[in-house]
Formats: C-alpha cells, structure tokens, sequence
C-alpha cells in the first residue's frame, strides 16, 4: 500500500489528540511524509472529537476525503457509527467497546443505539471490524485513561511497523510517571487483537 | 532538523527565528497556541493582552519604537481592533509589523466565517497565505520583510485548517542579533499624529505603497505558476491548494502566497496559457473578484462553495458536477443505515461551575443574554438558560437595551471573567451611567476556558508565567458605582438563588460575582472526587439529569415501583461538585462528606446503559 490514511474519533477527554500524535510520529519514523489534522477549541468540550492521521510517500491534503479513511480507530462506539461512512469500503475498523452516551440521552428522549445496530452499519461497510476491550483492559492496569494507547496497540497489529519505533514514541510523548502503564497498555492491546479471525 | 508543527507553532517559530521581538495578543480559536508558544522562546517578550485593539496597539507601539513586533487574533478578534489596523496602515512604522488574523471558515469555533482578506484590501495592507506549515514559518520571515521594505503593516492569514494541521517543518535559528541597546524614541509628528492635515498627506501615501507592492507581488517568490494540463487552470491559496493538487493532478496551477495585493501580470500570463480558468478559494470569492477587475474572465464561486470550509470531497464532487472532472473521478462512499443518532455537541464539562448558576436562572425563570466562552453552551438543552450570544462582551449592552425597551421582567447578562475584561467593562459603565438595572453575572472561573485555560487579569499570572496583580471584579464593580454587589459560590445552589432574589427585590444595576475555578484546571484535578447514588433511595425520578451534568448517566436498573431508569455516576467523569447533590429531593446522590460513610455497593463500576 501507498497511502495510510487513519480517521481517530472518540469523545472529548478520550485522549484521542494523544492517540493522533503518537500515531503521526510513528509515521514519520518509519520514512512517510505526515500530516495530522485536527481542531481546538469549542470541538473538544466532551463533544465529538475528530482526528486525521495521514502517512504517504506525499502527503497533500491535511484532511481526508469521504470514503477514502483506510482505517477507522473509534475509542467510543457510537462515534465509531457517526463516522463510519468515512472509510473505504473494505478497510478496517477497530472498535473501542466502550459507551459513553451523550447528554440528550441522560437528559432528553434519545436513545444509544444497540451492539446490533453498530454492527450491522459497519458491517454494510466493510468485513474487517475488530471491537477490542479498550477500557475493560486499561483497567485491568489500574487506569482506564489509558484505552487510548491500548487502542493504539490494537491498531499497531494491522500496520508493519517495529515494535521499538511505537514503544520510543509512546515514551517520549506521555508524561514520564505514565510511561510504564501505556507502555503496557499499548501491549496489552496488540495482544487484544491476536488470534482474531 | 525537520519536525511535525502545527500552523499555529509554526508561526511561532517563524516570528522566532526571523527575529520578533514584541508579540502581544488576545487569546483565540484558532489562533491561541502562537503566542503559547512564542512566549518561552529566548529573547522575545509576548504578552496577554485584555482585548485585541489593545494588542494590536501594543504591537503598533513597539513597531513605532524600533522592535520588529506582532499581533495575533482570530478573525473576529480584528474587528475589534479594526481602529488600530487602519491607522497603522496609514501611518506605516519605524520597525517592520506583521499582524496574524486566522480566519475560520466552518466556523469551528466562532460566530461567523468573516474572510478577512476583505480587510486587507479595505486597508491597503497586504495579505499573505500559507498552504502548510512550512509555509507558515517561512511566510512570517516574508511578512516582515515586506513590512520593513515597504513601511506598512502585513496580515498573515492562516485559517483553522491550517493552524490546527501538523506538516514537516525545517527548522532554522535566529537570524538577528539579540535586542540593540536602547534607541532615542524618534519623533515624527508629521508620519504619527493622525489629524486631518497629516492624515490627507498620508492617504496619497498608502495608495502609492499597494500599486508598488502590487508590482512587487510579480516576482514574490511564493506567487508561482506550477505548470501542467492547459486546459485547466487554478488559481489557488492557503490550503485549498493542497485539495487542489490533490484533486486535480494534472491540472495547471496558479499559486498565490500574497493575495492582496495580486500580481495583475502573472495572473494575465496565466491565463493567457489555459484554455479555462478557474479560482479554488475558501469562503469569499476575493480572488476571484479582483481577477474580474483585471478584466480577466473567470469561475469560481459558480462551481465551489461560499460556505464553509473544503475538504478534498467537497473539492472533487464541485468539480464532477461543473464539468471540471469525469463522474469516474468520484470516490465511492457507502452510507448504511444507521437509524437516528443522538448528537454530540460540545457541552459543559462535568464540574463546570457555571453549571450552578444557569441552573438558578432557569429555576427562577430568568431571561440570560450570554456571551462568548465556555457558559455559551449553556443554551443548549436541558439548561436552556442562554438566550442570546453575539459576540464578545454584548451580553452586558444587550441586557440592558432590552430592560430600557420596557421588557417584563429583567434580563440578566452572564459574562466570563476574561470577557469581561475585554469588552464588558464599557458596557456595564454604561448601565450604570444611564442608570440602567440589569444584573451582571460575571462567571470567574480564573482562566481563559474555551481556549484552553489562559491567564488574564484577574489570574494573578502573566503569559510569561510571571506573578501579577490580580483584578477583583467586586471592587471593579464598586468603583463603577454599583452598589448591590455580591459574591457567590456557584456550587452552592442557594447561595446564588439567594443573591439573585435579593439583586430582583432593588431596582438598581447589579452584580454578583460568581467565584469557582474551571473544574479542568490542574489544580483542581487533583480534588476529583467522583460522587455516588445510592441506589437504594434513587427511584428513578430524573431531577438529576436536568442538571446536565455529562456524568449523570441512566442506569440499566429500573426503580421496581416507577419502571424509569436510576441515576449513576461515571467516577472517571465526576469531579465532585456536589450541584446534583442539591438538586436531588431524596438525597440519594452522596455528597463528598457521605461517601466513606456509605460503601460501595458491588458492581458498581459497569452497569450503566
């Protein structure tokens, strides 16, 4: 493949711009050219945040054209059914089982949709789907902050890169205290993907 | 050594490495993190300023002193300081001036999507464009070059997309010497006091400098034709480029980094050379006018949209519909069925403490004119208790002409502490001039929130990092001569309702000032104390989430007697606040002095939704 193109949603708080920034720099170590877009301000007041991560030979565009994501990374399921049309189809979708509904759901009438319905959307979509224990695995190491590196773990096992260049990556960018637990964190969700048809 | 910027860290290294030595702003989306990063960088002083007029004149008063200097807002933020950019205009500097406006096409984070190349024109100053982040370094370098050559001010335009994209960066080093000793401040009256007289000599000045600079921009190295395909042609700038190479590879390509003033040479040559001309530009069709003035035939705003921002699908599926591309040209998208989604917008964090506040106007049934920053979202349901925004520091006038209209009732205006600096300090002397009697809300939540926690005058703390005076907004208020003034907690529900009657029971202008930090900022974190519901006493009545607290989730577990959901908190979203706590008739949500008291009941952790 040419291009890697990758589309990171979550929730505001989810860590997806860290996610988006580990991801871009592992890019650029193994010889792309990068770009990484993604907006501040009003958008990230726990509202849906959305990230664009580009690997190519030339990358031009910062943003990613409809329908043309290669893989969708979702730390929350129902963004993962908001953006889901973003991605090629056939590409891949790698799934955070995790909710976190919206305030209109606590507080108004609407409704989180159904495992089913996520399923099926995204299976209209592509065969390749991966839901992957984000935060049930997070928090078996005593913080499920981390499901975004574990994500990024899970995701590390569709893309040939050495092991070393996420693990230096992940180290330089979080907070030294933290360094260990995504270290593991992000293993743990390589291992998460192993032995899934 | 190349490195991953965003637009907005590269104009920051760029003002750096080209020798900037006074930077002032107003904190922006998207153009905050410039001064963020400039600030700690050797050898140059950057400060907050209240608003943007005073940055921009800060900026100007530096430049008049001999100090390569500059400014930086969001598009907004230059109608505000729109006064000064066109005197600088006039007047031109001793030292070079460049001023960074980052426009928002899409509106990310504004209330409209102004295209402030429109000022440029209007102020004969000149306007540059980068498409990438590299660009953005190199085009700060430019700015400042021009602005010395040619003695007049630069707008540097950057938009959201670009200020928020990360591309491959060179980095270079400082190319001037550090800060020269102290020079006489040269006086020259006749070039800086703008009466009439001096100001009619100038004009004739300022319209010679574009027509130079218009000749100037025939050989500015980053006009430049990129040459292909000849039977189309694009006229491009600031990131449309990128979608334009990108979508249309083969295609010729005319690329503008200045596009005010516009090189009326080249662009003929241009399209002296394609057999159809088209301009690919966000928001206003600019270019796309000024090619018409040269008398060239053009398309533009017939084929791409006026509207919002470009993306590479909205770039192609334009041009497969003008003709410009074959329909295979199209990328194929599925869109399943998804049933009905519910939106996510963005919404008051768990733990805001304007939350407290909004809660009480609406209890009372109070008309709020809002303002902007993070409280905007309060009008967004279930709070719906902000009924106007506009822009910064209106809430104050507005309230007020609607009390002078004969309204029934009165209208409260509810405005941030850094807001209130910026704008709402005129307004609410004017109340109490025209002996008005709204009541003032100022929520301090000591930062700049939206924008990400920046200081301002009433932090106590400079964009430096310096400790400084910090403003009391009571004493403010006082000094203004208002007399019923009060402070509150809005954490602590009855203490703002109780502030609030007795503000409705007199007739004159009022203020309370409601303290609490922002729940997000750091030292708060560390006090997170998520609460609990006890089960056993929740019966589902759902009082708690018209709070609207995030956090506030239903629970799979239906009371036995009403069927309805019952309430739990998500710990790894609750702060601790305690707003629900009060708001709860049966006392079923813990407060933080409960908690160790009660145990945790099993399976807490996972039975939401």
């Amino acid at each position: 493949m040419t291009k890697f193109d990758f589309l990171l949603v979550g929730v505001g708080g989810q860590g997806v711009l860290l996610a988006s920034d580990i991801l871009a720099e592992v890019g650029l170590r193994a010889g792309y050219d990068v770009k990484k877009s993604e907006v501040h301000g009003m958008a990230q007041r726990g509202g849906s945040v959305v990230s664009h991560v580009r690997w190519a030979k030339k990358v031009l565009s910062p943003l990613i054209g409809l329908g043309e994501v290669d893989y969708l990374l979702a730390l929350e399921k129902l963004e993962a059914l908001r953006y889901i049309e973003t991605l090629r189809p056939g590409g891949t979708v790698i799934v955070n089982d995790h909710r976190i509904p919206p305030i209109s759901v606590s507080s108004g009438g609407d409704e989180y949709p159904d495992d089913q319905r996520v399923r099926r959307a995204l299976s209209e979509v592509t065969d390749d789907i991966q839901f992957v224990p984000g935060v049930e695995l997070a928090e078996e190491l005593g913080n499920a902050r981390a499901s975004n590196v574990v994500m990024l773990g899970a995701l590390s096992q569709s893309l040939d890169i050495d092991l070393e260049i996420w693990l230096e990556v992940i180290a330089e960018r979080v907070p030294e205290k933290y360094v260990e637990l995504n270290r593991q964190a992000f293993l743990k969700g390589k291992g998460a993907i192993v032995g899934i048809p | 050594m190349k490195k991953l910027l965003s637009g907005n860290e590269a104009i920051a290294r760029g003002a750096w490495e080209s020798g900037v030595q006074v930077a002032a702003a107003y904190p922006g989306t998207p153009s905050t993190e410039i001064l963020e990063t400039l600030a700690p960088l050797p050898g140059v002083y950057a400060e907050w300023c209240p608003n943007e007029k005073v940055a921009l004149d800060v900026a100007i008063g530096a430049a008049y002193a001999g100090a390569r200097a500059m400014a930086v807002m969001k598009h907004v933020g230059l109608n505000v300081a729109a006064d000064a950019f066109f005197y600088a205009s006039m007047t031109g500097m001793e030292a070079p001036l460049v001023i960074v406006s980052a426009d928002d096409p899409a509106m990310h984070s504004s209330q409209n999507e102004q295209d402030n190349r429109r000022y440029a024109k209007f102020a004969r100053v000149p306007c540059l464009e980068p498409s990438d982040s590299q660009e953005a370094k190199d085009l700060v370098g430019a700015a400042l070059s021009i602005s010395e050559e040619f003695d007049t001010p630069v707008m540097l335009r950057p938009t959201t997309r670009l200020a928020h994209s990360y591309t491959l960066v060179e980095l270079g080093e400082r190319e001037v010497e550090e800060k020269p000793a102290p020079l006489p401040y040269r006086v020259d009256t006749r070039k800086y006091v703008m009466v009439p007289d001096n100001a009619r000599r100038r004009h004739p000045v300022i319209e010679e400098r574009i027509v130079k600079l218009a000749r100037f921009a025939e050989t500015f190295p980053y006009n430049r034709m990129e040459m292909g395909d000849r039977s189309l042609g694009i006229v491009t700038c600031g990131v449309a480029y990128q979608y334009a190479k990108e979508v249309f590879k083969d295609a010729s390509i005319l690329k503008l980094g200045m596009t005010y003033p516009l090189p009326k040479g080249m662009i003929q040559d241009f399209a002296a050379q394609v057999d159809r001309l088209i301009v690919l530009e966000e928001l206003d069709p600019f270019i796309e006018e000024e090619i018409r003035l040269i008398g060239v035939e053009v398309e533009g705003k017939n084929i791409f949209p006026i509207c919002g921002e470009f993306n590479p699908q909205v770039v192609r599926d334009s041009a497969v519909q003008a003709g410009l591309l074959d329909e295979s040209a199209r990328v194929e998208v599925k869109e399943p069925e998804k049933g009905p989604l519910p939106p996510r917008p963005p919404i008051l964090c768990p733990g805001c403490p304007h939350r407290g506040v909004f809660y009480v106007t609406k209890k009372l049934k109070l008309v709020v004119n809002g303002d902007i920053g993070c409280y905007t979202l309060g009008f967004l349901p279930p709070q719906a208790a902000v009924h106007t925004c506009g822009c910064m520091g209106a809430s104050i006038g507005v309230a007020h002409g609607a009390n002078k209209a004969g309204v029934k009732g009165r209208n409260v205006a509810a405005i941030g502490d850094s807001t209130f600096f910026h704008t709402g300090m005129p307004a609410l002397l004017n109340t109490v001039y025209n002996q008005g009697n709204t009541i003032t809300i100022i929520l301090d939540n000591r930062t700049t929130a939206m924008t990400g926690h920046q200081d301002n005058p009433g932090t106590g703390r400079t964009l430096r990092g310096e400790k400084t005076m910090a403003v009391k907004f009571e004493g403010l208020a006082r000094a203004m001569g208002i007399e019923e003034v009060h402070t509150v907690d809005p954490y602590d529900l009855k203490e703002v309702e109780e502030a609030l009657r007795a503000c409705l029971a007199q007739d004159g202008p009022a203020v309370i000032v409601a303290h609490r930090e922002c729940a997000l900022l750091p030292e708060v974190r560390r006090q997170w104390t998520p609460l609990r519901v006890d089960a056993e006493r929740c019966n589902g009545c759902g009082l708690c989430f018209q709070v609207g607290c995030p956090a506030l989730i239903k629970s799979q577990e239906p009371d036995e007697k009403t069927g309805r959901p019952k309430a739990w908190i998500d710990p790894l979203l609750c702060t601790g606040c305690e707003i629900c706590a009060q708001v709860c008739a049966r006392k079923a949500i813990l407060f933080r002095a409960q908690l160790s008291v009660l145990p945790r009941p099993n399976g807490g952790k996972h039975d939401q939704v």
